[in-house]
């Protein structure tokens, strides 16, 4: 029963904890008896605040009791990732290098969930400063795919995406710099939104490239994800949701690049969802972004710099503290020239126009979220479709680029290999237009179940 | 800076350092670099300012 519990959804719970039905600490208890379950496993919490979560659930339901209640979020438990301040907590962001004395502040973002009730169970495990894509630099090890131990969970918000999939919370706060929530989300089977640049907060967020970082929520449903962004960003969502009805979605599927390159099943997964939305009345026009053959060129000469920038000091004072493969991508950005990184900010406002060009007649672009399926630990580099590259150029090939535009992306899952491995289907908006984009992703999702 | 002797002060500023791992790292972000380099959409002062072309064609 606890198992079947905290696998349910904040939509279909939220109801259930206004009405008194179920309460917050039923809820918080059904997720401590699964992270004592899983977690030995799963290694996806660097910390778990049983304690803490117990308590602001016990007063979440005295509030409820006596008709205080704040919204859907109020009671429900989730994770947050560790480079989000959490007061009373530390912010490792999974490295040695930080400091261990706790948060005195709520990142904006988590004061916003915790103003709305939610109860936060504790701090996700991650990729060293969320600068890697397979959770396994971590100076607290790495994360487990929850549906398979043998593989990553993605990353850098591996720990987030696995608490979710794992019925571990019920949705989770992560950061993605070029796909650090849409790929792990992929990987482990749930939804994760990266909501346009700039509308959520970073404050309070450890950086790692400061154009490129965002915020956003992991969650089991697009409603769910809608929820948890909404009040990350300060306003008060309420049940049930007004969904515009989609007629005549017209959805633009960039074929070249972002379709050359994709591990068999994956490929299939994805094929099979276009099919289905296509019974569905959904039209599927090929778009094109021309300079998509440069985006990681592009990427590499933002991101290197503007993360060493942060990371310079601790560098030259203690690089042995780091996790080796995260201080040598650090120790690149040294050697990127202000000519070239200047570059490659022209380069990426000729991505954000040819982005937005095929978003034209489009509600949105639709391509997959992760180029082959959680890759198994251990290995350097894969090869697909013919081409031979590394596990972090693959994991990162489909969705970085939106990191360079701004536009919001959001994944959701589009079934399972045959070994079981699920598969994420990407969806882009309009820049500026999440609450469309989660639309789309509604309709999208319910069509392909 | 031409990116032949920036390739080898980088490579040699890895030895230097002993960070010897760092060195095949480079190698590709070299050739990212050379790729950034050779995008169409660099400006060149002997040719027309790209920006200006599309907003004149804009203003058709």
């Amino acid at each position: 029963m606890t198992q079947e519990l905290c696998l349910r959804t904040i939509a279909e719970l939220a109801p259930q904890v206004e009405a008194g039905a179920i309460s917050a600490l039923e809820l918080t208890d059904a997720c401590l008896e699964q992270i004592t379950r899983r977690e030995a496993d799963l290694n996806a919490f660097i910390v778990v605040d049983g304690d803490g979560a117990r308590a602001t659930a016990s007063r979440a339901d005295n509030e409820i009791a006596i008709g205080r209640y704040r919204g859907p979020l109020h009671g429900i438990p989730i994770s947050v990732k560790d480079m989000i301040a959490v007061t009373g907590l530390p912010t490792t962001a999974a490295s040695r290098i930080r400091p261990t004395t706790p948060a005195q502040h709520d990142a904006t973002i988590v004061a916003n969930l915790r103003a709305a009730g939610a109860v936060v169970l504790g701090k996700c495990n991650l990729h060293e400063f969320a600068f890697g894509t397979t959770g396994e630099d971590s100076a607290f090890g790495p994360t487990r795919n929850p549906h398979d131990t043998s593989r990553s969970p993605g990353g850098s918000s591996g720990g987030s995406a696995a608490t979710v999939a794992a019925g571990m919370s019920y949705g989770s706060v992560g950061t993605d710099t070029g796909g650090s929530i849409r790929i792990p989300s992929a990987a482990c089977g749930v939804v994760g939104l990266k909501p346009g640049f700039g509308e959520l907060s970073c404050g309070g967020v450890v950086p790692l490239s400061r154009s490129l970082d965002h915020v956003g929520p992991l969650a089991r449903s697009v409603v769910d994800a809608w929820l948890l962004y909404r009040v990350m960003g300060g306003k008060n969502p309420t049940l049930p949701l007004e969904f515009t009805t989609r007629k005549e979605l017209r959805l633009g599927l960039p074929r070249r690049h972002f379709m050359d390159h994709l591990d068999p099943q994956v490929r299939g997964q994805f094929n099979d969802a276009l099919d289905r939305l296509v019974d569905a009345g959904v039209t599927i026009s090929d778009v094109d972004v021309p300079h998509a053959g440069e985006i990681a060129a592009v990427y590499l000469h933002i991101v290197l710099p503007e993360a060493m920038t942060y990371h310079s000091k601790t560098l030259n004072s203690r690089p042995e503290d780091y996790t080796p493969g995260v201080r040598l991508r650090l120790e690149m950005g040294r050697y990127i020239l202000a000519e070239d990184y200047l570059r490659a900010q022209h380069g990426r406002e000729i991505l954000r126009r040819e982005v937005t060009e095929a978003l034209t007649d489009h509600d949105a672009l639709v391509l997959p979220t992760l180029a082959i399926p959680a890759p198994p630990f251990g290995i350097e580099s894969v090869t697909v479709d013919g081409l031979t590259d590394s596990v972090r150029n693959l994991t990162l090939r489909l969705t970085q680029v939106f990191n360079l535009t701004g536009h919001p992306a959001i994944s959701i899952p589009v079934g399972n290999t045959a070994t079981a491995l699920p598969c994420g289907l990407q969806l882009v908006g309009h820049a500026n237009q999440t609450v469309d984009l989660l639309t789309v992703a509604r309709y999208v999702e319910e069509t392909i179940r | 800076m031409r990116i032949e002797a920036w390739a080898q002060a980088i490579t040699a500023d890895a030895k230097l350092r002993g960070l010897f791992q760092l060195i095949p790292l480079l190698n590709g972000l070299v050739q990212a670099t050379q790729t950034l380099r050779l995008a169409d959409w660099n400006e060149s002062a002997d040719q027309d300012d790209q920006e200006n072309v599309i907003a004149a064609k804009g203003s058709d």
